[in-house]
């Protein structure tokens, strides 16, 4: 009686380790990568309206298709929106894939949040046109700015990168 | 029973984490985030951007996924009023601020003290 019991729960354990196994085999299967609880991972923000910030200053906003562990990402439906003081311009764009090495920030856009509140919506040529404006005014301050230093003997070597973000 | 262990209190999976003696040094700052999952953290990246949120997860690039984010300083960042939860790419953090209390400084000394160690042999 024993001995079968024992088999039983021998069995019974084997039983319930392989059912845990096949289990977790099948989720990791569910998920293209390995799924450890704490570690951050984009999978749920697929198919999912988001934000993201690239290092040269750029604004996407589109449908998360794809993803990667380099942070490489599909988007689709992608829009350039462009952001001068208060006004912004929105850029149809199509399908994009993003490097992850240029990727600053990606955010999940809340539908249910309202954001116009502040924000003016303009034609894209008004949009570029304030762009360009602000270039220029930037461009202005900086050769001031150089001047200034080279009038003091100073001089700051330009960074290196081209992170314009 | 390794498992039943973990769950019951952060310090002590902090404790149990650093003090393994095989904890690779890519992996202690990891496992020093894991430690403070659920914490309120500023993230402060390398285009001065801060933001103020939830740590929800973080991977062994240190990537970290923040909720309920807020940018701290003046909002001259506009783009990120409607965005509630980000995924930000460890490449970009310059600093993760973290409130003094949650942090044992101590265990983390001694946990880099010993890294540096077995870094050596």
């Amino acid at each position: 009686m024993d001995k079968v019991c024992c088999c039983l729960e021998v069995d019974t354990h084997v039983i319930v380790t392989g059912v845990m196994s096949l289990y977790a085999h099948k989720k990791q299967q569910q998920h293209k990568m390995n799924y450890v609880p704490g570690t951050a991972s984009l999978i749920d923000d697929i198919d999912k309206k988001h934000l993201v910030l690239l290092r040269d200053g750029r604004t996407l906003i589109g449908y998360l298709r794809s993803i990667d562990q380099f942070a490489n990402l599909v988007f689709h439906q992608t829009v350039e929106r462009i952001h001068v003081g208060k006004k912004f311009g929105d850029i149809p764009r199509g399908i994009f894939i993003v490097r992850g090495e240029n990727v600053v920030l990606l955010g999940e856009i809340d539908m249910d949040k309202p954001c116009d509140t502040v924000l003016q919506q303009v034609s894209i040529e008004e949009i570029l046109e304030e762009q360009r404006l602000q270039q220029q005014a930037k461009q202005e301050t900086e050769k001031v700015k150089m001047q200034v230093l080279k009038d003091r003997g100073l001089s700051i070597p330009k960074a290196d990168n081209l992170d314009e973000y | 029973e390794c498992f039943k262990k973990k769950k019951k209190q952060p310090t002590a999976t902090l404790t149990v984490q650093l003090t393994l003696a095989c904890v690779s040094a890519p992996q202690l700052f990891y496992s020093f985030f894991k430690s403070l999952v659920g914490k309120d953290v500023v993230v402060e990246l390398k285009n001065d951007l801060s933001i103020c949120g939830t740590l929800h997860s973080v991977d062994q690039y240190l990537n970290i996924k923040l909720t309920d984010i807020s940018v701290t300083d003046p909002e001259k960042y506009p783009h990120m009023l409607s965005v509630k939860n980000c995924f930000i790419r460890g490449s970009v953090v310059r600093y993760v601020q973290l409130p003094a209390d949650e942090v044992d400084t101590q265990l983390l000394q001694d946990a880099a003290r010993k890294e540096a160690m077995q870094q050596k042999q």
